[in-house]
């Protein structure tokens, strides 16, 4: 069953001094791993947000004193430039929206699924299973191309729908296999109990086996809408020119434009929603507490 | 002439699983009011029963009716049934009084009325403090009584319970059984309990439907199942009892003579319809046998010899398996009326059985 393991509250009792060194000396690796490949890497992308480009690419010198005397080469022009034209926040807001509704169409088709492949016997789960994840073991690349030869004859491709297309399916089993880890637990006696309570049918799905999915519809959630927000391949390889997100546009800062500032804080807004989003949403999944 | 259908009857109702008749022609009838036990071994079809009752499962064949209307096609939320679950099936994700609500809500409670039967519900089980907790916070025998409380809650007119007490442990279990009866008698709902206790069965049931195979062997009240079983299944099953082959040697006004390869020959109550010559068992339940020193019964006259091998001290009772020359071995049972003494006889000891020509029942099969 899903509620106890889901809802526990694990019972907390004062660590002993050994235990509390275990627990210091495990997690440091990751610890380490984080500060050294996430922390460090943010903090120097801020620095260069204050930054001149430079003249191949990169970042110019910070002190120049032989040219303008007085330029401690740091500069906010970025962050004006960003806010100075309302296209930068709107091309955030679009890709938001691709996000969105991409989660959304996975969430849909993925649901069904899940609840299907979680409802089957045990070994035709784990076949199912693994026709979910077997197209990964084709190249990325090679599948958006696909879909470039499937949309050529409806007239779609260059269009939103083709990047909404292509986004889903790429994503799609990121969103079916935490549901279907969530659906696979659920005790079916909870949907008896339900029903022989007065509930139908649907309001069984929607009383019990919904919300005690929620963690699932969460974690499954995020796992599509976060890579959807940063794709840029998809977006170049199946959508026309006004289809540009916001991922193109910092890959296109770095790559093209030789922008490292501007690319930078273009990529520090985009941090800022998505952290922002991840906090609204955690406090959304965390379960209530309260009485009727 | 009583004309009122009784509240559910169950006709010549066949559930197939593959090759295995999970439940086999069985009829029964249950009325209003009453407190109806379905015991058995696990396996022997009354869970299967049940769920046909409540409507997560269909018969193959046969019809199953409430107040004379049958509840074929009838999905489980349009029966007028609850149940009470095994392992309780709680919604983990909602606190005790939104479990309780559950059934209110989907009837389509108003909100005012909602909240004062939730806790009524809840001051009935004894857990109106609990009411915003979670199941998981809760003790077993507390999940317990929010499970019977939600399958009250809409007050149904047939309560259907699954083995409710087999998770608890034996001093509560008895606690909640004194429950039942009280939830039942002050409801006035009709319950049908299935179990595999035949204790359990005995001390809540007004009648008992004794199921074996798929099959009902017998269905009487408590005191018939135990007095008056009608074959070696029963006698076996509810109870303790010794059960010996037995040919029927002379019928008289007061009693079967039998001759028994264990006991010799015995003289029995009568049943009806027996013949010289008939071939069948004598059941005699370890309380009905008295246990003395030789010579002590004169009075009585069917009497063994044989020797303690061994007893059990039960605290109010002890019993001792006492072996016979012949080396069959009998149960009987000796109340400890003076406190402290643990057992009357020594392991050892030459000891004689005897019982009242009234005792024993005689079994065609």
């Amino acid at each position: 069953m899903l509620g106890p393991t889901m809802w526990d509250v694990t019972s907390m009792t004062e660590p002993t001094f050994p235990e509390r060194l275990l627990k210091w000396v495990v997690s440091m690796p990751p610890i380490a791993f984080l500060v050294v490949f996430f922390l460090l890497p943010s903090l120097m992308m801020v620095g260069a947000s204050f930054r001149y480009p430079g003249e191949f690419g990169g970042l110019s010198p910070l002190f120049r004193p032989a040219e303008t005397v007085g330029d401690t080469g740091l500069t906010l022009e970025s962050y004006r430039f960003f806010f100075g034209d309302m296209v930068f926040l709107w091309i955030i807001a679009k890709s938001f929206l691709i996000a969105t509704l991409t989660t959304l169409l996975c969430l849909v088709m993925a649901y069904p699924l899940a609840m299907v492949i979680a409802r089957s016997p045990r070994r035709q789960q784990e076949l199912m299973v693994l026709l979910v994840v077997l197209p990964f073991a084709s190249n990325f690349l090679v599948r958006i191309y696909a879909w470039i030869i499937i949309l050529g004859p409806f007239d779609l491709l260059y269009t939103p729908v083709a990047v909404v297309v292509g986004m889903v399916y790429v994503h799609l089993p990121f969103m079916v296999l935490p549901l279907y880890t969530n659906l696979e637990k659920h005790d079916p006696l909870l949907l008896d109990a339900a029903r022989d309570l007065g509930a139908s049918a649907w309001q069984g799905f929607w009383r019990v086996t919904f919300p005690l999915s929620l963690p699932g519809v969460f974690s499954g959630s995020a796992l599509v809408f976060i890579p959807v927000l940063g794709m840029f391949a998809i977006p170049e390889l199946l959508g026309g020119t006004g289809d540009v997100l916001i991922g193109n546009l910092i890959k296109e800062q770095f790559l093209e434009s030789r922008d490292w500032p501007f690319g930078s804080t273009l990529s520090i807004m985009l941090m800022l929603v998505v952290v922002a989003f991840a906090a609204l949403s955690s406090r959304l999944a965390r379960p209530r507490v309260s009485a009727p | 002439m009583d004309t009122h259908p009784p509240l559910l009857e169950v006709r010549n109702v066949t559930r197939r699983f593959g090759a295995c008749r999970a439940v086999d022609s069985v009829s029964l009838s249950v009325e209003a009011g009453e407190f109806f036990t379905l015991v058995g071994t696990s396996g022997c079809g009354k869970s299967t029963l049940l769920r046909m009752i409540a409507g997560f499962d269909t018969p193959d064949s046969g019809e199953i009716l409430f107040d004379g209307r049958s509840l074929a096609g009838l999905r489980p939320e349009d029966r007028p049934t609850n149940m009470v679950f095994q392992s309780y099936a709680l919604f983990p994700h909602l606190t005790v009084a939104q479990n309780v609500a559950f059934p209110l809500r989907m009837a389509g409670a108003p909100k005012h009325k909602l909240h004062s039967r939730v806790t009524d519900v809840l001051d009935h089980v004894a857990l109106a403090d609990k009411a915003g907790q979670y199941p998981h916070e809760l003790s077993g025998g507390q999940r317990q009584r929010v499970a019977l409380a939600r399958a009250i809650a809409v007050l149904p007119r047939l309560l259907l319970l699954d083995e409710p007490l087999a998770a608890l442990d034996p001093k509560l279990r008895e606690k909640m059984q004194v429950e039942l009866i009280r939830l039942q008698r002050t409801l006035g709902i009709t319950f049908i309990l299935v179990t595999h206790s035949q204790a359990e069965a005995l001390a809540l049931s007004h009648r008992i439907g004794v199921m074996a195979n798929g099959q009902i062997v017998q269905v009487d009240e408590p005191a018939q199942i135990y007095g008056a079983p009608k074959n070696r299944l029963v006698a076996d099953f509810i109870g303790n009892c010794t059960l010996v082959e037995a040919t029927v040697t002379a019928v008289e006004h007061n009693g079967l003579w039998l001759a028994t390869k264990e006991l010799g020959h015995i003289i029995a109550p009568m049943h009806p319809d027996v013949a010289v010559g008939r071939v069948g068992w004598l059941a005699l339940r370890p309380e009905q046998l008295r246990i003395g020193r030789p010579g002590h019964f004169t009075d009585l006259p069917n009497r063994v010899a044989g020797k303690v091998c061994d007893f059990l001290y039960g605290g109010d009772v002890t019993t001792y398996i006492v072996e016979l020359a012949n080396g069959w071995r009998m149960e009987a049972l000796l109340a400890n009326t003076s406190p402290g003494r643990v057992h009357f006889f020594e392991i050892g000891e030459a000891v004689e059985l005897a019982w009242a020509h009234d005792v024993g029942r005689y079994l065609d099969d």
